[in-house]
């Protein structure tokens, strides 16, 4: 059942692995973010790339905006979209019951993906950029430019995120209602501003994911479900709620993925994530980096 | 046998139906018998699967996102048995039914053995469905990305029918099967342990109820269920593919149908089942008056929707609006959530 392949090829599909894996560890961020603040796994997550996907597409066959220019109007703009959609719609309607949390995000992501169907229909669009085919010559191996840049995007907003959890007051706040929501309602932390402002960044690393994915990917109304249960399996294995647990893991399922499509074939390659996930939830559900359940 | 009686009216009523398709139709709600029945064995079939569901989900408080993994056993078990190996229909039901079953206490298993709730059982309960999936999409013997396509045979021995009453009672009778066991397990020992595990499972294994134990019956009892309604859906279309029997698409719908209808309750499953079908054709019929044509997905939309407002307004259901009123109450056509 295995080929063999020459090093070579197979050393282009850990680097391109590598590269797709950097953009699961963004949309994973916001996931493990949120799950690490609410303790909740936003099922809308999802649907929420979708929709930050066709933005990019609208903008730029309506104003002709450059996909890497939207990253600037686009991530306060998600920003604002997460941040209202807890502060208005899931907390009043879950009662912020764990639960009905998990319920009310299912029910978003349906309205959101269904919404964009009905508007967009099923057809399946991508960008055409002078750069989308452009590649980068290492000497030994060739790898797409789009994907070299949103590695490397990938990698900063990561870093940035980091920062403005542990140097901002913000930030400090984030962390302190992640690890005891009582204690910080006590010092004065408005506990719902700060779920608001967690879903917040988790959508506005959403926007910025789905401006480097553009370039060099497609996008339709079901496209982000394929992203999200990768994300899950990316935070599940990195450990819930952890940051560098979401990068590491992120790559490390990049890489899987892009050695199973190789030696199993594209129909069965993704099979090699989701055994990872059953098996990670199974035997060890604090995830390899996680410290607590 | 009171406790019965009124779950026996809405039986009675159901099977009463057909006599009022004429009415239902002269008035213009249905473009024929036809639509009718076809609506109504496909809202039959999500009962079921949504029964099936809220054993473990509603009663248990196992929330699984991966029912199309019982499901689609169910719907491949029949497809294959008959098209592959000429095993009859109504023997490769029940057939259908165990494996299914074996599949939920497969995954039950792994997962409570594990320890897994809430999130992190939806989670992994999901994966487990996309593996199937992805499996059935690739493996010969399901057909592959073809999909397995059932012969058209008409006939009692090949449960084909040719008119679609006969499916409609066909499927009327799982589902009003499966509310009486439903009340009889509300009524049971092993009922009442399923709440105490949804209620507080700690709380439960100290006063000595062998959790596990009870979380994999209700899985095992819940898959059954699940894949009978698999098999049926086999046996009315005739076709299957991966995207299908193992989609996302019936895991929320078994899911969606008793939280709508309301959760942990005998009707919920079949109230849930009517309100989210029955909108949803409302949407489609409205928006194709007003736009002249089909737009695809406004039924789910509704469906979305409506599971945030349940949410919201009504957490225990449909039916917990319909409790609060005295009349209801009063002949306890709606009985009390997971109540005794």
């Amino acid at each position: 059942m295995f080929r063999s392949y020459p090093p070579q090829i197979v050393l282009e599909a850990v680097l391109n692995g590598l590269l797709t894996g950097a953009v699961y560890a963004l949309v994973a961020l916001g996931l493990t973010l949120v799950y690490g603040v609410l303790h909740i796994i936003n099922f809308a997550h999802g649907a929420m790339l979708t929709l930050a996907m066709f933005a990019v597409l609208v903008v730029h066959l309506g104003l002709g905006l450059d996909p890497y220019l939207a990253i600037l109007p686009l991530t306060p703009l998600f920003f604002g979209i997460g941040y209202a959609m807890q502060r208005f719609v899931i907390s009043p309607a879950s009662r912020n019951d764990d639960g009905a949390i998990l319920l009310v995000t299912l029910g978003l992501s349906i309205v959101l993906e269904n919404l964009l169907l009905a508007i967009f229909r099923s057809d399946t669009r991508s960008l055409t950029l002078d750069y989308s085919f452009s590649v980068v010559d290492l000497g030994f191996a060739l790898l797409s430019l789009p994907r070299v840049i949103g590695f490397g995007v990938a990698i900063l907003v990561a870093a940035a995120l980091w920062a403005i959890l542990a140097l901002t007051d913000t930030g400090k706040a984030i962390r302190a209602v992640a690890r005891e929501k009582l204690g910080a309602s006590l010092v004065g932390i408005d506990v719902n501003h700060i779920y608001a402002v967690t879903f917040g960044l988790g959508a506005a690393t959403l926007a910025v994911a789905a401006c480097l994915l553009m370039p060099s990917f497609y996008v339709n109304p079901r496209v982000g479900n394929a992203f999200v249960l990768v994300a899950f399996t990316v935070v599940v294995l990195g450990g819930m709620g952890s940051i560098p647990g979401a990068l590491v893991g992120g790559l490390f399922i990049g890489v899987v993925e892009s050695l199973c499509g190789l030696y199993l074939g594209e129909s069965l390659g993704q099979i090699g994530i989701f055994l990872i996930f059953i098996l990670v939830l199974l035997f060890r559900p604090t995830g390899l980096f996680g410290a607590k359940a | 046998m009171k406790a019965y009686r009124s779950l026996l009216v809405v039986i009675a009523a159901l099977a009463a139906l057909p006599l009022a398709v004429p009415l239902l139709v002269g008035a213009g709600l249905f473009a024929g018998p036809n639509t009718f029945y076809n609506l109504m064995i496909f809202i039959l079939i999500i009962t079921l699967a949504a029964q099936g569901w809220n054993i473990a989900g509603g009663y248990g408080g196992q929330f699984s996102f991966g029912h199309a993994a019982f499901f689609g056993t169910g719907a491949y078990v029949q497809a294959v048995l008959q098209t592959r190996y000429g095993v009859n229909a109504w023997v490769a039901l029940p057939l259908a039914a165990l494996l299914g079953g074996l599949v939920g206490a497969a995954i039950g298993t792994l997962a409570f053995r594990a320890r897994l709730r809430g999130s992190y059982f939806a989670l992994v309960t999901l994966a487990f469905a996309e593996v199937f999936r992805i499996l059935a999409n690739a493996t010969p013997i399901t057909g592959g990305a073809a999909g397995t396509l059932v012969p058209l045979k008409i006939g009692l021995g090949q449960m084909q029918f040719a008119s679609s009453t006969t499916f409609f009672y066909l499927a009327l009778t799982f589902v009003a099967a499966v509310l009486l066991l439903n009340r009889a397990l509300e009524r049971s020992r092993f009922g009442a342990w399923l709440v105490a595990v949804r209620e507080n499972e700690d709380a439960a294994r100290a006063l000595g109820v062998d959790t596990l134990k009870v979380k994999l019956k209700a899985i095992t009892l819940s898959a059954a269920i699940t894949a009978v309604a698999g098999a049926l859906y086999t046996q009315k279309f005739l076709y299957i593919d991966a995207n299908i029997a193992y989609g996302a698409w019936i895991s929320v719908e078994a899911l969606l149908a008793p939280i709508v209808g309301g959760i942990g309750t005998v009707l919920g499953p079949f109230i849930g089942a009517v309100a989210l079908i029955g909108l949803g054709e409302a949407a489609k019929t409205a928006i194709h008056a007003v736009f002249g044509s089909a737009v695809p997905g406004v039924d789910l939309v509704v469906y979305g929707v409506l599971l945030i407002v349940v949410i919201a307004f009504a957490p225990r259901g449909l039916l917990g609006l319909f409790g609060k009123f005295d009349l209801f109450a009063r002949f306890g056509i709606f009985g009390k959530r997971g109540g005794r």
